[in-house]
């Protein structure tokens, strides 16, 4: 699946780099401790958070995921949606809490078992 | 600032160093009763233009290329070197910084002097300019070096030093405390490695140590350099800062253990998982701290 059809699927808002929606998704990772993020995320993952600062860019980066999700439409910065565009880092909003958004994904196929 | 140094110490180390660092031990001699056609001879076959004149190891006086021409010109054959040779002859004690040694090279206009042994009062070497610049040369590399290692701790730093090896360093600075800039470092390199075609795998555990070390100088420190040595088989990453320092790192490279204070932490970082993360996807870390001098951590990966 692609982060153009995950986002079609899952109803999420595209905040920046709408022109980087064609790398696939591999899975997903959720949590908010950054670190975790970076020792535990796979390539071309989706990450779902609660942080909008400009450093969840730098993280993605690292572990070269194919997009953030954005929870209970959380709006980005404007320095992350800039340095997102840069990037070519997707950044997606969703209007549902984690729980929700990450079972969402789990019924349309992507996992986060590795 | 690297050329600003070295000419400083270069002007230093005349004045530290002595004269036996430098001066040639293995000096060709004659005495008195050396026959000058010997002394030519001498001359011409160790490719010299003058030797010391020595006596039971005592200095008695020096001869030259110039004594040898004056001989052929007006001298008699039976003639020995006691005829011929200076008698007078300025000399330095092997004790003496260089500095002293240059100014009398150049206060008497000669290529060479003779070194003698403060106590003994015998000849010991011979020092020329070039065994001064030569030895300068030396002791400006020997610490250059030192310094190369001190900044990059690498043992094999020598042998980098093929002709057919490139050895790319990248720095990067990180300013402490901005968390907006955080990360900045380490994207740039990652995109730097990506174009080196370095393995996507190996790619991903710099990163991950680079952006570890980045933002634990930007959570703990007022700001550092992240350096990124790639060469054959080995990427190294150099994070430095100067201080606080850690204070135990036992402590700090146990899992969950971090003293991030509370906004860091609400911000999503201090989580106690870098120096864990950093051990964890590189072949070899080495982490040295002190409070007064800040941190240093080292990581190697194995390409």
């Amino acid at each position: 699946m692609t982060v153009k059809e995950m986002i079609q699927g899952a109803d999420l808002e595209v905040k920046a780099a709408a022109n980087c929606l064609d790398t696939e998704v591999t899975g997903g990772y959720s949590g908010d401790l950054i670190s975790a993020v970076i020792a535990n995320a796979e390539e071309g993952n989706v990450w779902i958070t609660w942080h909008v600062h400009p450093n969840i860019v730098a993280a993605a980066l690292v572990v070269k995921l194919a997009a953030i999700i954005l929870i209970s439409g959380r709006q980005p910065e404007e320095e992350t949606v800039k340095k997102a565009d840069e990037e070519g880092i997707p950044i997606l909003v969703s209007k549902q809490p984690a729980f929700a958004i990450i079972g969402k994904l789990n019924n349309m196929g992507i996992m986060g078992e590795k | 600032m690297v050329k600003r140094t070295r000419l400083m110490r270069s002007q230093e180390l005349i004045y530290e160093m002595r004269v036996a660092e430098v001066m040639t031990k293995d000096v060709v001699t004659v005495t008195p009763k050396t026959s000058m056609s010997k002394f030519g001879d001498i001359l011409r076959s160790k490719r010299i233009s003058g030797t010391p004149v020595v006596s039971g190891g005592f200095l008695v006086g020096i001869i030259s290329i110039e004594d040898f021409i004056n001989w052929l010109e007006k001298g008699s054959k039976k003639a020995r070197v006691k005829q011929c040779m200076t008698e007078k002859v300025i000399t330095v004690f092997d004790d003496e910084p260089l500095a002293q040694v240059i100014s009398k090279l150049e206060h008497y206009r000669y290529g060479r002097l003779p070194v003698i042994d403060r106590d003994s009062k015998k000849l010991v070497g011979l020092v020329t300019n070039g065994d001064i610049i030569e030895g300068l040369l030396h002791k400006v590399e020997r610490v250059h070096n030192e310094e190369e290692i001190r900044r990059h701790q690498a043992s094999n730093i020598f042998d980098d030093i093929i002709v057919d090896q490139t050895t790319l360093i990248y720095e990067y600075r990180v300013i402490g405390k901005d968390f907006k800039q955080a990360g900045a470092g380490t994207s740039r390199l990652r995109k730097t490695l990506s174009r080196l075609e370095i393995h996507p795998q190996v790619l991903r555990r710099a990163a991950i140590v680079a952006y570890e070390a980045e933002m634990n100088i930007v959570i703990y420190t007022d700001g550092g350099d992240l350096f990124a040595k790639v060469e054959p088989g080995m990427i190294t990453i150099v994070a430095r800062d100067k201080g606080p320092g850690i204070e135990n790192i036992e402590l700090a490279l146990t899992p969950g253990y971090s003293t991030a204070e509370d906004w860091v932490r609400q911000l999503g970082f201090g989580a106690g998982m870098g120096l864990c993360n950093i051990k964890k996807v590189s072949d070899e870390m080495f982490l040295d701290s002190s409070v007064d001098d800040g941190t240093r951590l080292e990581a190697r990966i194995a390409i």
